[in-house]
């Protein structure tokens, strides 16, 4: 009776654990299956090297957005992962117990702030700013034209201060892994406090950081409503930080409401390059974290 | 006290790398917590004047837009996705951490999907909400095809926290239920679950929080329509969903603001409710330290 009941749930939680393998099979099943023909219909390489997006008169070129989507992610990274990395460490190392439990409760609220309102905020606060700093620019002679605010380097500032959760989170619990006496070895040696937290806890906690860093690219590259305030959306290519830009996620819903035959098709196709983007991040990432572990 | 400060000093000096770094922790911290502070006081501050009773009337109308109905359906919505994530999310990180063995071929696959999972645009699954659960199944735009879709969306975040908190719950525990007896499943849900509970409700949170902050995946799946529907089959919007479309429309921006303000609210007493319940739970264990 017991020993049934053991294999039961045994294989409860089996099943359970193989959903994530069924959704992710129906994932690509669905949008393949939806984006591929439309792609080979538009020819692959005018789909993707096209810099042209003009659904009106069928010609689909997404390299626009697919610029955009790496310009407004890679701006976010750079901006966001060193300061999310170093607050983990403030966190983790060198907050006072005292106002720990605010400050953590703080790092979990700005996780649970909606995009929208991450949009919102950009829209009102970010985008007269920027746009001011544009028109200073211009007045100095740095830029050609100051944009009117809905820009890259907005997107890109608002997805760091968004991703900032995110990484911060997962890089705390991967150094508070690391086993305290690590530390004190360290410390013994007679390294600093910061030389042992930098030269042998993050280190020690490295696939944390690598888990960390990537989920905050899948979500500053899949961030869609919260660019869409703020990025300006000209499916182009940018010539400047200061010029607006349409990404990949931004095209889809932006058009999706009221797209038919082919030019649906091309919505969703590109999904699928998203999708596979973001396939290749993880992938990639996988194997690194996979080889650092063997090592 | 004084003397300790004295002695990190005169290691500062030795080391001014260290110095330099200890500085940038600091300022990355102030930084962060400056952003957050600055974000929530200005939207209270320019959405608290225009809080007023209509926000809150039972119906909406397009001169009179009100939150209610979007609310409803924002707590069924959230209700339902957990339903369905929450016990398939701790199922899998039990089977993940508890029964397989390690390097099994299938685990790898888990975990490569879940990866993958946890990388996809909220976006993609809304599309593929929408060729799926809308299209393929038939069940329309919906309260229940938002709902399953944020469920797929939340599964590998709900995954992964209880599988990290699974696996900081010390394996003496496991070793101590064995040894009096106990066998593998009255150890999971009686001793190793329950340890583990305040990380997996920091992980529900956080699911709690991407469901109501969720309108890219729900735009296509459940639909913008501003009424509470009859039954989990009507379409609805949700109330980030409502909030993007006064931003988005700019017809009303006082009324962005205050909504503004709601969602702000709600957000940060979920935060609180599940950060005292986590410390509650804690303590109840006898488990003290974090």
């Amino acid at each position: 009776m017991k020993a049934w009941k053991e294999t039961f749930m045994r294989g409860i939680f089996f099943i359970a654990a193989f959903t994530s393998v069924l959704a992710v099979a129906l994932i690509c099943i669905f949008l393949f299956a939806n984006g591929i023909p439309a792609m080979k219909e538009i020819g692959f390489l005018n789909f993707l090297r096209g810099t042209t997006w003009r659904p009106g008169n069928d010609i689909y070129g997404i390299f626009p957005m697919i610029m955009g989507s790496i310009y407004v992610t890679a701006g976010a990274i750079l901006i966001g992962v060193p300061i999310a990395i170093l607050t983990a460490v403030f966190m983790a190392k060198y907050c006072p117990k005292r106002i720990y439990p605010p400050l953590k409760a703080a790092t979990e609220l700005l996780a649970g702030i909606p995009s929208v309102i991450y949009g919102f905020f950009g829209l009102v606060v970010m985008v007269p700013a920027i746009r001011g700093v544009g028109v200073a620019l211009r007045r100095a002679g740095v830029l050609e034209k100051a944009g009117d605010g809905n820009s890259i380097l907005t997107a890109s500032l608002l997805l760091a201060m968004m991703i900032l959760p995110t990484i911060i989170g997962v890089t705390e619990s991967a150094i508070r892994a690391v086993p305290p006496h690590y530390y004190e070895g360290s410390l013994a040696l007679g390294a600093t406090h910061e030389q042992s937290i930098f030269k042998v806890v993050l280190p020690a906690a490295r696939s944390g950081l690598v888990a960390g860093v990537v989920l905050g690219i899948g979500r500053a590259i899949g961030e869609t409503m919260a660019v869409i305030m703020i990025a300006g959306n000209q499916p182009r290519m940018p010539e400047s930080l200061f010029a607006g830009v349409r990404t990949m996620t931004a095209n889809i819903v932006i058009e999706m409401g009221y797209a038919t035959g082919l030019h649906r098709e091309a919505l969703i196709a590109t999904a699928v390059v998203l999708f596979v983007f973001i396939l290749i991040i993880n992938l990639s990432v996988a194997m690194l974290s996979r080889r650092s572990e063997h090592e | 006290m004084s003397k300790k400060m004295k002695q990190k000093l005169i290691s500062y000096r030795n080391a001014p790398l260290s110095a330099l770094l200890a500085l940038l922790v600091f300022l990355a911290a102030a930084i962060t917590f400056a952003v957050l502070l600055f974000l929530i006081i200005y939207i209270l501050v320019k959405g608290l004047p225009y809080i007023s009773l209509d926000l809150f009337s039972p119906t909406y109308t397009s001169e009179n837009v009100s939150l209610i109905p979007a609310l409803i359906n924002t707590v069924i919505m959230t209700l339902l996705a957990l339903v369905i994530a929450v016990p398939l999310g701790i199922f899998s990180a039990v089977f993940l951490v508890e029964y397989a063995k390690k390097g099994n071929k299938f685990v790898e696959v888990i975990r490569l999907t879940t990866e993958t999972l946890q990388g996809i645009p909220s976006i993609v699954y809304g599309l593929f909400g929408l060729l799926f659960f809308v299209t393929s199944l038939g069940w329309g735009m919906s309260l229940l095809s938002g709902a399953f879709t944020l469920s797929i969306m939340i599964l590998p975040l709900i995954m992964r926290t209880t599988e990290e908190a699974l696996k900081s719950v010390p394996d003496t525990y496991r070793e101590g239920s064995f040894g009096l007896g106990a066998g593998k499943l009255r150890t999971i849900f009686r001793i190793v679950l329950p340890a583990a509970v305040p990380g997996i409700l920091a992980g529900v949170i956080l699911a709690v929080g991407r469901v109501v902050g969720e309108t890219a995946a729900l735009m296509y799946t459940s639909g913008t329509v501003a009424q509470v529907p009859d039954n989990i089959m009507g379409a609805g919007r949700t109330l980030a969903l409502h909030m993007y479309t006064l931003a988005n429309e700019g017809l009303h921006t006082d009324k962005a603001y205050a909504t503004a303000v709601i969602l702000l609210v709600l957000v940060i007493g979920i935060n609180m409710l599940s950060t005292l319940a986590a410390k509650k739970i804690t303590k109840g264990n006898g488990n003290g330290e974090n």
